[in-house]
């Protein structure tokens, strides 16, 4: 990792650390169901026990995404969502919560963009980094740059299958957190986490990664409770999907409040 | 903010000969591994077993023996004076990859992977299919080798493909339609990589054409490579001397590359790959990335793309199932770029003629895919007769010739190809969308 550059979601989880807690961490597509409500929906998510907020750039082509997500990106599409407005809705978030922004994001809409120009405009907008499953670190020597230049987050991610090399490779290519595939799938709910996870956790902190965080599959309070006892932070998105779509950003908040209490470790 | 499409003028890219030479990841900038982490593993595996079994008398052996006995190689290269007719002092030539077992090139690579797939220990395969033609070619090795197989098809595409969704059942092949995003090829291959992610242990991807990750675009190549090594030898037999062009249709471009690899350092042969143009490039409604002029990245490769200014992929649209895909196979992007081949779209409308142009004179029935690189022949033809290169005097010896690759028959098309035409009473049409 490298550490001389701010890295405000490492402040994140080590206020979280300091607090007795696992960190939280929670997404939402941008522009689902509207931007306006993705906006709600994000403050709400935040203002209510999230650390760091991942907000997902809708892609018409997501392979790493099950179907809730998939449904919803999709709708935001059709609701004529263009990628520039991600940035208003970074700055609203970060304007309105305490929450470190971070973007979750198929990387050709960054390509397309011009990877300096993306990363300039999300920095001006006060993101933290993006997340980035469908690029490896050797295919990021632009984006290498970029983060070093406008001083945001690499997350990359490591997962069940991945050789120790390729671990080694995540984690010293990654700044903030990796993030953690707890089993080989896509994203959506799952009964329980797979146990997996510890061992993907492990890897990575063995590898030098000073925080990890777990994401796929994660569902329940005690779902937080149990990654808490082995990982620097918790990640959902899928459950608060689906109560965005059910119930409305008020429903975003009341089920982060009980996701949380599953992150406190006192 | 709109970005200014980037189209480097063909020619524009150095490259120094040795085409032949060129190997994966990239191809000049195209090409690499945008992928999820998850299956860079898995990656890693096919590349390893692909390198270390091309090397091994063994495997070659036995892909050789059922390129023989098993799909019917080699293929013909018929010579179709009563198709060229019109263009005196053209000869053209098809080679017969509607010949081989399954009826299309798709065989070749399917045997090829299925057995390294079966090197690696896998017991199930999955593949994406447009037209139908991957699918059930990759059914009928699954069949051959008693492997099970998945076989992810849009679903638009299962309603113009019936007949190839049952004969996949037949081969005993689960085909999944799949119902979200355009509900074609592109959204089939999304499916089948989220199969893969959660299947990799017992799963290989077998993956029907020249994009994708490395080594998928590298791999599958060599696999079709037997086409132009073939139509190299069997030119210099009939004609006695190499083709002036060679001619195919491109979407993924596996059909193509297969083709254009055996000629690639002979400075003097002329490679055509020729787009989906569909109702017209101008239009929108088409499947040309390469004249669209867009790089991106989608699929795990860097190439051109069918997409909007934001970076989303735009619904291809093409008359042939197969061509139907928004992207191209990143080696077809550094060849054009370099200058070393020559993409053009071909419309609906012309690629219809020349099917059916083809079928009258010469009673062979092209897949309308196939039928693309038809009309870039006839267009060709057309162009050297325009500007005086041959006419009817010409001695045969310095007539022109051009290889077509037939990549498939067009069995598949009759509903498509009798509703395009009119032949079909306007409440019993069920295809030609």
């Amino acid at each position: 990792m490298t550490d001389t550059i701010r890295s405000l979601t490492a402040e994140k989880i080590e206020q979280a650390r300091a607090d007795g807690r696992t960190a939280f961490i929670g997404y939402l597509p941008a522009g689902y169901p509207t931007i306006e409500d993705s906006i709600e929906a994000a403050v709400q998510l935040g203002n209510n026990g999230a650390d760091i907020i991942e907000i997902g750039l809708p892609y018409s082509d997501p392979v790493m995404d099950g179907e809730v997500i998939q449904l919803a990106t999709a709708e935001a599409l059709e609701n004529g969502f263009r990628v520039a407005d991600v940035f208003h809705i970074v700055k609203e978030v970060t304007s309105r919560t305490d929450a470190a922004v971070v973007i979750m994001t198929y990387w050709n809409l960054v390509d397309r963009m011009g990877v300096d120009e993306f990363s300039r405009r999300f920095a001006e907008a006060g993101g933290a980094g993006l997340v980035t499953p469908d690029l490896v670190p050797e295919e990021a020597s632009e984006w290498f740059e970029a983060s070093d230049k406008y001083e945001l987050d690499r997350i990359f991610l490591t997962a069940p299958s991945s050789p120790d090399e390729r671990v080694k490779l995540t984690v010293d290519s990654s700044r903030g957190f990796v993030y953690a595939v707890s089993v080989m799938g896509i994203t959506g709910a799952r009964g329980e986490v797979s146990n997996a996870a510890e061992r993907v956790v492990r890897r990575a902190h063995e590898a030098g990664a000073p925080r990890v965080c777990v994401g796929l599959g994660i569902s329940e309070p005690q779902h937080v409770a149990e990654i808490g006892s082995y990982a620097d932070g918790a990640i959902v998105g899928t459950a608060l999907v689906a109560a965005l779509r059910d119930n409305g950003p008020q429903a975003v908040g009341e089920i982060t409040r009980n996701l949380v209490t599953g992150a406190s470790k006192k | 903010m709109s970005t200014p499409i980037e189209r480097p003028a063909p020619g524009s890219y150095e490259h120094d000969g040795d085409f032949q030479q060129l190997q994966g990841p990239y191809f000049g900038r195209y090409g690499g591994q945008w992928m999820p982490e998850s299956l860079m593993a898995a990656l890693q595996e096919v590349e390893e077993t692909f390198r270390h079994a091309v090397k091994d008398p063994e495997f070659t052996a036995e892909l050789n023996d059922l390129n023989a006995n098993y799909i019917n190689r080699p293929s013909l290269l018929s010579e179709v004076p009563r198709f060229a007719q019109d263009h005196p002092g053209v000869r053209i030539f098809l080679k017969r990859e509607d010949l081989n077992h399954t009826g299309s090139h798709k065989i070749n690579n399917v045997i090829g992977q299925a057995l390294l797939a079966k090197r690696m220990g896998k017991t199930r395969l999955i593949a994406e299919t447009g037209a139908g033609q991957h699918g059930v070619a990759t059914a009928t090795a699954a069949a051959l080798f008693g492997m099970e197989c998945t076989v992810y098809m849009g679903e638009a595409d299962t309603k113009r493909q019936a007949l190839n969704v049952a004969r996949m059942e037949m081969l005993g092949a689960e085909v999944k339609a799949v119902t979200i995003g355009a509900r074609t090829l592109k959204d089939a291959i999304n499916e089948a990589l989220r199969d893969w992610v959660a299947s990799v242990d017992t799963t290989h991807y077998l993956l029907g054409t020249v994009t994708g990750p490395a080594p998928f675009p590298e791999m599958v190549r060599y696999f079709h490579q037997v086409i132009g090594d073939e139509a190299r030898e069997q030119s210099l037999e009939q004609t006695g001397k190499l083709p002036d062009a060679v001619i195919a249709c491109v979407g993924g471009g596996s059909n193509a590359i297969g083709l254009f690899h055996g000629f690639l350092d002979d400075k003097d042969v002329e490679l055509y790959g020729m787009e989906a143009g569909g109702a017209g490039v101008e239009t929108g409604k088409h499947a040309a990335p390469i004249a669209l002029g867009r790089v991106g990245v989608l699929h795990g490769a860097r190439t051109y793309l069918m997409q909007d200014e934001d970076g989303q992929t735009i619904d291809s649209h093409s008359v042939s199932a197969g061509l139907d895909y928004p992207g191209v196979g990143p080696q077809h992007a550094f060849l054009h770029d370099t200058g070393r081949a020559i993409y053009q779209p071909v419309s609906d409308s012309e690629a219809m003629d020349a099917f059916k142009l083809l079928t009258r004179t010469e009673g062979i029935m092209p897949a309308i895919e196939s039928a693309h690189a038809l009309a870039g022949a006839l267009r060709l033809a057309a162009k050297w007769v325009a500007d005086g290169v041959v006419d009817k005097s010409t001695p045969q010896d310095e007539q022109k010739v051009i290889i077509v690759n037939l990549s498939g028959r067009g069995d598949k098309d009759v509903s498509t190809a009798a509703t395009w035409f009119g032949m079909v009473p306007e409440d019993q049409t069920e295809a030609g969308e």
